[in-house]
């Protein structure tokens, strides 16, 4: 669909162009691509053309810079683009008094590989299963001394929705000052792309491998941890993904203005795990949101407050092919079965939020356009 | 040293019974230990609690196996559980009762103990009466004043104003008085024993002597 | 102030004029009464000001602990055996980034099978984890420890763990002295940290250590007890010149002049011991004590030096390590490796048996006879073990092993006994 009218769009500005004697069709095409912009509204990143209130902080040389560069991440992370966004958001919200604990993972991970470290705020590491109990005690420790800063504990999905979930349950339940932050990759990624929680339903990992009769993760199983946030009634959930960086750092400067327990969900593709290339981090992520597998939605004291509608509907399948992780169900042969599983799960996301498609398609028709 | 074994029930109050015997000890100058024996607490299974008090800092740290005094909250323990066993020659026996030792099967008791040594008080009656709740603890207390001449009543009675809100603590000092006054009447009565008054200071019964000889 | 008072809550007021900032706890036998009555001391103000928390389990406790100690406050929790052992990775995660976290111990034995009375075994499997552990004789010193606790702690800027004997200490009401406000004060300052979490001097804590620098780190750690080692005595010594009593410091002697058998031991068993080497040496035997006031770091040379003229060593240890003996023991025969001495390891008060002074008298004489094994189980019942040991043989089902105990001993004991 998108690359489609990427196509069109080139057409459109070849046909506009005046007849030009031969040769200058290249200078023509030349001078047409460096003056095209691929995306508008709430997809510019660079976003020049936005009035300065509206852009992302990332756009701004005033940025915190809380994860600077020279860090390891792998080309495409979407863990550190996401966390990028999240934390100079933050830092940008309270202005610069923040700060951060760190469950045990890959953002841990390649953020300080020894000697360095690339957090430009005040971070502590403590172990995989506590950054919730943790977080609690860092602000109970700035309240007591009186310190106007606030705290943002961050973790995998692995430490969030599994090991770590008993304590932030406990977060949540005392509606402590905490901002949690959790990256879903649906994985345990730094140690391999092992099965979490998180993990979608036939996903490939190296503990549900795509063999035997059930390749890949059961259906059936996991856990929705926004859902799981919300049942603890704390003041604020959202869900984002790093497809709309705009609407990330809003939920973000959102959370940080409100007290008490909040919890924000952000999808984070993983190249690796999930084996797409690396530049196709973004478009994953949009294809996730855009067919109904990761709904967008916003949600104070367990209820649904704010949902983001699906602009244009695309099947699920348009997700599943370019994601390695999910290859053994287009071959040797399609299955058919599992495919529409997985179809019914995003169609029934799409009728409990209310994501109904704006331009009327139904699922499974392609888009025309 | 003197020590005290107090044998009951759960949710009778037997370890707040001990405590409070320590505090008394303590308000006159003495050092006290008191400690629960313990099983996972439950209302109504058997429990005891001891305490030790002596003119000296207590070092030991094991159950009371020889006592000098042996307090019975629930005389329906009494032929269920050895309360008696290791009670020294001369030692205490009191038992919350409305009978005599001997209808409550002691005889035996009574004869191989000092005259006097065993002694029965109605604390349930007198706490319900009093007080309005059938928690004999305080009563015994006050009826272990004038047994053996460990504390005196008033320090009793400070015990348990320390311990417990204003009203409850008048109420149950009360209990404690009545129970401290029959027993008093009964040694004069009965064993021809002077006991001292409530607040009269009480030399601590070295092992092998009776109350009679500090009268 | 002179009060007779339960052990818990003579530790929970040494522990609020302390000041700490948080205070995070979750219930476990038998510390539950000190956390009651620092809810109570929060609630009505008198510790003020304090972020109490509630939290869902002892991981979480720790945790807590960690973060608010990261941040610069004050921070206290308590525990016993299950529940160290659950936040076992916070303990050595706390040791290794250096927090001076004060935590209580009420020790209890380690399951399974569950038990809820006094032994050590809980303090023993976190031995290495890097905290210092000190062990209270009674709730005088169960209390002065505290204090101690946390200056120590915060000089060294390393995690310290009090020890106070399950039920006997921390549920026996006795007369305890408790250290004045004012006093408290002028012995601990206001926490200084080494580390903090400061938005105006931003660093990151617990970041990874390779191959290349784990060493140095991990040596670091083993330095800060050497360290401790000098710390202890000397902040004993200023509590005593402050507070006008003895407590902690690393070892006490007990009549060791001229005794040629010597029983060593930690906590509350120490009273005990110390009536019976009374009595014995009454009756003319040369006997005397060592009480060990700090385990972690474990005080080689003073013990050495304590035991330098005994002929023979007793060790009563409320700890076992199945196969072997117990850890009190192994590290005493680490503390003689210049002069060696015979040691008995004596295992004693598992599961919160009762050590009787008769049964310390007839070790101790054993010894003096040289009649005493190398390592002796304390009043155990050879009966009970030879029939359980025959029903392993008799099938292959034989059933749980505490189940077919309980049951056998039950049969076989009248109920006075087995309440005591």
């Amino acid at each position: 669909m998108f690359i489609d009218e990427i196509a069109h769009r080139d057409d459109d500005a070849r046909r506009a162009l005046p007849l030009a004697p031969p040769g200058a069709a290249e200078e023509a095409l030349a001078e047409a691509q460096r003056l095209r912009f691929y995306q508008t509204g709430t997809l510019t990143a660079g976003n020049r053309l936005l009035d300065p209130a509206e852009r992302t902080v990332q756009a701004s040389a005033e940025r915190a810079n809380a994860i600077t560069c020279g860090h390891r991440a792998c080309q495409g992370c979407g863990e550190a683009l996401g966390a990028r966004y999240v934390l100079d958001a933050a830092m940008r919200a309270t202005g610069g008094k923040l700060v951060a604990v760190n469950a045990t993972g890959c953002l841990e991970v390649f953020t300080t590989p020894y000697p360095e470290t690339a957090w430009r705020l005040p971070w502590l590491h403590s172990l995989f299963g506590n950054a919730p109990a943790v977080a609690t005690g860092v602000a109970a420790a700035l309240r007591v001394r009186g310190v106007d800063a606030r705290v943002v504990a961050q973790g995998g999905d692995g430490g969030t929705v599994d090991i770590g979930f008993g304590c932030l349950s406990g977060m949540f339940e005392r509606n402590d000052d905490v901002l949690y932050v959790c990256y879903d990759n649906e994985a345990y990624m730094n140690t391999g792309v092992q099965r979490s929680s998180a993990t979608p339903p036939a996903a490939r990992t190296a503990t549900t491998p795509a063999v035997g009769d059930a390749p890949g993760n059961p259906f059936g199983t996991g856990k929705d941890l926004p859902r799981l946030a919300m049942a603890h009634r704390i003041p604020y959930v959202a869900t984002a993904t790093v497809a709309d960086l705009h609407d990330l750092e809003r939920k973000t400067a959102r959370a940080m203005g409100i007290r008490g327990a909040r919890y924000l969900h952000v999808l984070v593709p993983c190249p690796l795990g999930w084996a797409h290339a690396s530049h196709e981090t973004i478009r994953v992520a949009r294809l996730a949101v855009e067919s109904g597998l990761f709904p967008l939605f916003e949600a104070e004291h367990g209820e649904v407050t704010r949902v983001t509608p699906i602009r244009r509907r695309v099947p699920t399948e348009a997700y599943l092919r370019p994601q390695g992780r999910f290859a053994h169900l287009f071959r040797p042969a399609r299955d058919e079965a599992r495919l529409a599983r997985i179809q019914a799960i995003a169609d029934a996301n799409v009728r409990i939020y209310r994501l109904a498609p704006l331009d009327g398609l139904v699922p499974g028709e392609a888009a025309h356009a | 040293m003197f020590s005290v074994r107090i044998h009951g029930r759960g949710g009778q109050g037997v370890v707040t019974a001990a405590e409070l015997l320590s505090v008394a000890a303590f308000r006159e100058g003495r050092h006290a230990q008191a400690f629960p024996s313990f099983g996972s607490e439950r209302m109504g299974a058997p429990v005891m609690a001891f305490c030790r008090i002596d003119g000296r800092a207590i070092r030991l740290r094991e159950p009371v196996v020889r006592p000098d005094a042996v307090l019975v909250q629930d005389a329906t323990l009494l032929h269920s559980v050895d309360l008696f066993q290791g009670l020294a020659d001369d030692g205490w026996v009191l038992v919350d009762s409305a009978r005599d030792p001997a209808a409550l099967g002691l005889a035996d008791l009574v004869a191989r103990l000092p005259t006097g040594h065993v002694r029965t008080v109605p604390a349930r009656e007198l706490a319900l009466e009093h007080v309005g709740r059938p928690k004999p603890n305080a009563p015994l207390l006050g009826a272990f004043a004038a047994l053996a001449g460990v504390v005196t009543l008033d320090a009793v009675i400070a015990a348990i104003a320390e311990r417990f809100p204003a009203a409850v603590a008048e109420r149950n000092a009360r209990a404690a008085r009545a129970a401290f006054d029959r027993v008093r009447a009964e040694r004069v009565a009965d064993d021809r024993v002077v006991v001292p008054e409530a607040g009269a200071p009480t030399a601590l019964a070295a092992p092998g002597a009776s109350a009679a000889s500090t009268a | 102030m002179l009060r007779q008072i339960e052990g818990s809550r003579a530790v929970a007021e040494a522990v609020a004029r302390c000041r700490p900032g948080v205070v995070c706890a979750y219930p476990i036998t038998p510390q539950t009464h000190i956390v009651e009555a620092l809810a109570e001391l929060v609630r009505t103000g008198a510790l003020a000001p304090c972020e109490y928390v509630n939290v869902e389990s002892e991981f979480a406790a720790l945790s807590v602990a960690i973060g608010a100690s990261a941040a610069g406050a004050r921070a206290y929790t308590a525990t016993a055996s299950q529940g160290l052992l659950f936040m076992a990775e916070a303990v050595y995660n706390a040791a290794g980034l250096g927090l001076p976290i004060v935590m209580t111990i009420g020790n209890r034995a380690v399951g399974a099978p569950i038990n809820i009375w006094n032994d050590h075994s809980d303090a023993m499997a976190m031995k290495d984890a890097g905290w210092i552990q000190l062990f209270a004789d009674d709730n005088q010193e169960a209390a002065d420890l505290h204090v101690q606790a946390f200056r120590i702690a915060e000089e060294l800027s390393c995690p310290v763990m009090v020890n106070v004997d399950g039920f006997i200490l921390t549920h026996a009401v006795e007369r305890v002295d408790l250290p004045e406000q004012g006093d408290v004060d002028a012995f601990l300052p206001p926490f200084d940290p080494q580390q903090l979490l400061d938005v105006n001097e931003p660093v990151s804590m617990g970041a990874m250590v390779g191959p290349d620098a784990f060493m140095e780190v991990r040596y670091l750690a083993h330095l800060k007890q050497l360290r401790a080692l000098e710390l202890i005595p000397r902040i004993a010594g200023e509590f005593r010149e402050r507070f006008g009593r003895a407590a902690g410091g690393l070892v006490r002697p007990y009549r060791t002049g001229g005794a040629a058998t010597l029983v060593v031991a930690l906590g509350s068993v120490n009273g005990t011991i110390a009536e019976v080497v009374d009595e014995l040496r009454d009756e003319g035997v040369p006997v005397g004590s060592v009480s060990i006031g700090a385990f972690r770091p474990f005080p080689l040379d003073a013990l050495a030096a304590a035991l330098a003229d005994a002929r023979r060593v007793v060790v009563i240890e409320k700890n076992l390590a199945p196969g072997l003996g117990g850890a009190l023991a192994s590290n005493v025969r680490m503390a003689l490796r210049a002069h060696p001495l015979p040691v008995h390891t004596v295992i004693a008060g598992l599961g919160g048996r009762s050590i009787t002074r008769g049964s310390l008298r007839r070790v101790v004489l054993a010894a003096e006879r040289g009649d005493l094994e190398d390592v002796h189980f304390l009043d155990l019942d050879w009966s009970a073990v030879h029939r359980e040991v025959a029903r392993w043989t008799e099938r292959r089902r034989s059933g749980p092993v505490a189940e077919n105990v309980l049951r056998d001993l039950s049969a076989a004991r009248p109920p006075m006994s087995r309440v005591v």
